[in-house]
């Protein structure tokens, strides 16, 4: 087991570096610099060039890209060009706030997804399976920043039954206070993220659930006198459920790419927002560091994908 | 030991059908029979021809929506046809073991192999985990395979197909079952593999005194083990009898046909016999008259009974039909062939 | 004595296995470990093993799909393991395959009429009409009735699909047809009726066939010349009443003795028989196998029969004979 968990480990090595590299490369990409829009129209060009050599901006790349790993590795991922505070403690605010929101999320997303991808595995051609996949096809067929929307709208302003911006109200006090005023508020964009992150799962688990119901290892449990009940526990059901392990990595990315969208729609103070922040001011130190904390997310999220593998298929593990 | 209690299973006019677009057909048509202690009970017909189904309608593992059985399958005066799944359940795994064909796919792959034989143990008796495991080993042992203890952590693709195949058995016979039904336990197996296996069944049948029912499609694994012999064509069975009067005396023109086509290790024919015709689909089956009759169009109607019954033509021989009397095959002359029938 | 056809000398092909915590090269799987055997024109070789013994890649090595690592196939005075002879001798025209499982062999959204024609189209050049008549005509010869042009893989039974695959594998007029495992997924009495055809296609046009099979019976009933192959090599090869009823060594005994026999009479000797041998076979590995498990080189014990076994063996051997 750990054997296979270290080897993964080490093959995360190159695809950081080659994460690094292209997050670097789009940073020097990305149209203007630091100054641009700055500095006084005024200014002497020569001042703008004097300054630009000062912050190594002529640097050869690879002495700026050199530069650029050694600061992260001292947790420096350098100083908000508009909001002058450094990004890492910019971001770590935000961080916490969207790690609160996304562990909601992925709780709610299973707990939704998995008992109707079994109904619906289990009852593959009734009415429950029938009004499962009508579900599924809706919300896979609908943009996601249409539904939250339309939530928002309804649950938020017509109904008035949820916050509709901010993470926590400013009214709350005490630490019960805060804590359910800050729930309070992610409920909404939780619940709404997690019905349109179900759809994958649900027809993964399906398939997975009348694919393995025929299988002949299930009759062979049968043929013992194992319950019925328990054969689906034990033997379907573990069996169904690889594929969603194999998903997980995937319900990360998918989640974090679907954080940028709900904050900025909710007004939510994580990092989805802060990004949408960033590109829409041109923050580029802002923006590069989010890009490479996503990518080693998505990195992280793949790497407990395989690892959960490991853990329930032993046909998986390095002998 | 007592006549009465010989008998394990007494199968009679037993119909299964199968629903193909809304409509029911019968695999296996009025099936009947018996399975005694200390016998090895092969059914043997190409695939197709029911001998599957009757074992699911025995274990009662069948889609119960699509699938209507009727009949009465009776072991110790129990009717397991029509039982209710809680007793079935008491029942399969204990009373009656099987063994399926592919024994990769008979083990679940995220269970070590030891768990999934104690599984049957922990349905069936009152020990607990170290009697289970101790038993496990002892079954391991039984089977023919080496290194028990080590065996019983193993996963089955670890496992060659013949100790997989070990696995399925040891879990068949963990609870001393009265009847092990082998449904085609050596297909996937190589011819050594093959061997050794029916060799472990034979094996377990002497010392357990349990009747087996071996439902295969190889001639030859039939005459190597089997006692009794039934021969099924299109859902029923044509022919009926122990095994040396099977291989040696046939009558039914389907059996001899099957026999025929055998490439036989001592004859250079330039031709293998060839059955005319296609075994027809469950939904086209001829449900009146000879379903054997199209495949030897040259026999004339006249010489097939109009509804088919099988007769006890010798004592414990059973054959389907008239037509046996005066089957010649097509390139043989009529008169030659009814000299020789005769002449016996 | 008739033209060889096709020659393998040394055949070699072995899978790197990899292992341990760097996934490096440990080992090499043997699946094919030094073969020669020799086919000639018209004629049937039968090769015989079990799951595992690389019959199945010595025949794809062959028809050119598997990467050869050592050694040589000579056809036509060429070795054709290089591709650039293989394309100059219009090898794969020369050369078909024939596969156990038709239903995965054949394209299903293809009708039979596009699936025989296709190694036609590769080759040849003709019109429309010609080629249908082609086709009808490979379809008549397999017994296969003129309207299954128009019908796709999934209308048809395993045995007729099978027909189909020799059909389509006879279309190029080849002069050697590798038939891995044709009948094995087949019933008994339709398994005769491919036999049959595959035996009168060969008659008619004097294709040779290597094939590859687990069932000895049927190899019996095909082949001429037998090769029984067992861990990547050759234990034996002779012809089929060498092999048949003048087994030597102790693997080719053995798979002969667990055939299951249509004999009720003599089941009982037959079992004890299979017995013994399976306890001689046991016991006597290092007479038979190498300190490393592997099988000895080919030595002659009769103009026809050649046994895998250690130099000081043979001499016994022609004694007793």
């Amino acid at each position: 087991m750990w054997k296979t968990v270290l080897r993964r480990l080490l093959i995360m090595i190159p695809q950081l570096i080659v994460l690094s590299i292209i997050v670097f490369a789009l940073a020097k990409m990305m149209p203007g610099d630091p100054f641009t829009g700055l500095v006084n129209p005024n200014t002497d060009p020569k001042e703008i060039i004097r300054l630009k050599r000062e912050a190594g901006l002529y640097d050869p790349l690879w002495v700026q890209y050199g530069r650029w790993v050694n600061n992260l590795f001292h947790g420096n991922l350098g100083t908000s060009y508009i909001q002058k505070v450094p990004v890492a403690s910019l971001i770590a605010d935000r961080a916490v706030n969207t790690f609160w929101l996304s562990l909601l999320t992925v709780i709610l997303t299973y707990l939704i997804a998995v008992p109707m991808g079994i109904a619906a595995g289990r009852y593959e051609g009734k009415w429950k399976d029938i009004v499962i996949s009508a579900f599924n096809y809706i919300t896979f067929a609908i943009p996601g920043f249409v539904i939250y929307i339309l939530g928002l709208w309804l649950f938020g302003y017509v109904l008035g039954w949820f916050p509709i911006s901010g993470s926590v109200s400013g009214s709350a006090s005490g630490f019960w206070g805060v804590l359910g005023s800050r729930i309070y508020h992610m409920i909404l964009p939780a619940v709404l993220v997690a019905i349109i992150s179900t759809t994958g799962i649900v027809q993964y688990l399906k398939i997975g659930i009348s694919d393995n119901k025929v299988e002949d290892y299930v009759k062979t449990a049968r043929s013992k006198g194992v319950p019925e009940k328990v054969v689906f526990n034990k033997h379907i059901l573990r069996n169904s459920l690889l594929p969603i392990a194999a998903f997980f990595g995937n319900t990360i990315t998918g989640l974090l790419s679907g954080s940028v969208i709900i904050e900025t729609i909710f007004s939510y103070p994580g990092m989805g927002q802060l990004f949408m922040n960033s590109v829409q001011q041109r923050d580029y130190t802002t923006l590069t560091a989010l890009i490479l904390i996503y990518g080693i997310l998505t990195l992280i999220g793949n790497l407990l994908s395989d690892i959960i593998m490991s853990i329930v298929d032993p046909r998986i593990r390095i002998q | 030991m007592e006549k009465q209690s010989d008998l394990l299973l007494d199968i009679q006019h037993l119909h299964t059908a199968y629903r193909l677009q809304g409509k029911f057909y019968d695999a296996a048509d009025d099936i009947n029979l018996t399975l005694k202690r200390n016998e090895i009970l092969a059914i043997v017909g190409e695939s197709g021809c029911g001998k599957s189904t009757i074992a699911s309608s025995i274990i009662g593992l069948y889609d119960h929506k699509n699938t209507r059985v009727t009949g009465d399958i009776l072991y110790n005066e129990l009717n397991l046809v029509g039982l209710n799944e809680q007793l079935f359940n008491k029942i399969r795994g204990d009373k009656i073991g099987i063994i399926f064909q592919d024994p990769l796919a008979s083990l679940n792959p995220l269970m070590r192999v030891g768990d999934q034989v104690a599984e049957t143990l922990y349905y069936h008796t009152d020990m607990d985990q170290k009697a289970r495991h101790a038993r496990v080993i002892e079954l391991f042992n039984q089977v023919g395979m080496p290194k028990p203890e080590e065996m019983y952590t193993m996963y089955p693709h670890e496992l060659s197909g013949g100790l997989r195949q070990r696995v399925v058995i040891a879990m068949a016979i963990a609870c001393k079952p009265e009847i092990i039904i082998a449904d085609e336990p050596t297909t996937a197996l190589d011819v050594t593999i093959q061997a050794q296996i029916l060799d472990l069944l034979e094996d377990i049948q002497k010392q357990s005194e349990s009747g087996i029912i071996l439902i295969t499609h190889d001639l030859g694994v039939v005459a190597e083990t089997a006692d009794e012999v039934a021969v099924m064509y299109a859902g029923q069975i044509v022919e009926k009898s122990d095994v040396k009067t099977i291989f040696e005396h046939p009558l039914h023109p389907y059996t001899r046909s099957l026999l025929n086509s055998i490439p036989q290790s001592d004859d250079d024919r330039a031709d293998l016999h060839v059955i005319h015709g296609t075994v027809p689909s469950l939904k086209n089956m001829p449900r009146t008259g000879d379903r054997f009759a199209s495949r030897i169009p040259w026999i004339p109607a006249s010489a097939h009974e109009k509804n088919p019954q099988v007769h006890e033509v010798e004592p414990g021989h059973w054959v389907r039909c008239t037509c046996w009397k005066t089957f010649h095959f097509e390139d043989e002359d009529a008169k030659d062939q009814e000299k020789t029938v005769s002449g016996e | 004595m008739s033209k060889e056809i096709i020659q393998i000398r040394d055949l070699k092909v072995h899978y790197p296995v990899r292992s341990g915590f760097w996934n490096r090269i440990t080992d090499y799987v043997r699946a094919v470990d030094g073969i020669n055997l020799t086919i000639n024109e018209g004629e049937t070789y039968g090769l015989i093993g079990e799951s595992g013994s690389g019959k199945s890649t010595t025949g794809k090595a062959i028809v050119g799909v598997e990467k050869v690592t050592a050694g040589s196939i000579i056809y036509k005075g060429k070795d054709i393991t290089k591709a650039s002879n293989r394309r100059r001798l219009n090898y794969n025209k020369d050369v078909q395959m024939i596969f156990q499982d038709s239903m995965s062999s054949l394209n299903p959204r293809k009708r039979i009429e596009d699936i025989i024609a296709e190694p036609i189209r590769n080759f040849e050049n003709l019109t429309t009409d010609q080629e249908r008549d082609r086709v009808q005509e490979l379809l008549d010869i397999v017994g296969m009735p003129g309207d299954a042009i128009y019908k796709f893989p999934h209308e048809f039974s395993g045995g007729q699909r099978q027909r189909i695959g020799v059909a389509r594998a006879v279309a190029t007029n080849p002069k050697l047809i590798v038939a891995d495992e044709p009948t094995s997924a087949l019933d008994l009495s339709v398994q005769a009726q491919v036999l049959n055809f595959m035996k009168h296609i060969q008659q008619q046009y004097d294709i040779a066939y290597l094939f590859i099979s687990h069932d000895l019976g049927v190899i019996r009933h095909m082949s001429e010349n037998i090769a029984i192959m067992n861990r990547g090599r050759l234990v034996e090869v002779g012809t089929k009443q060498d092999i048949y009823n003048n087994p030597v060594h102790i693997y080719t005994k053995r798979l002969l003795a667990a055939i299951p026999r249509v004999d009720v009479e003599h089941r009982e000797e037959h079992k004890k028989h299979r017995l013994a041998v399976e306890a001689e076979y046991q016991n006597d590995q290092k007479k038979w196998y190498d300190k490393d498990g592997r099988v000895f080189p080919l030595q002659k014990v009769s103009p026809t029969h050649y046994v895998a076994e250690p130099a000081s063996e043979v001499a016994n051997l022609k004694e007793s004979n």
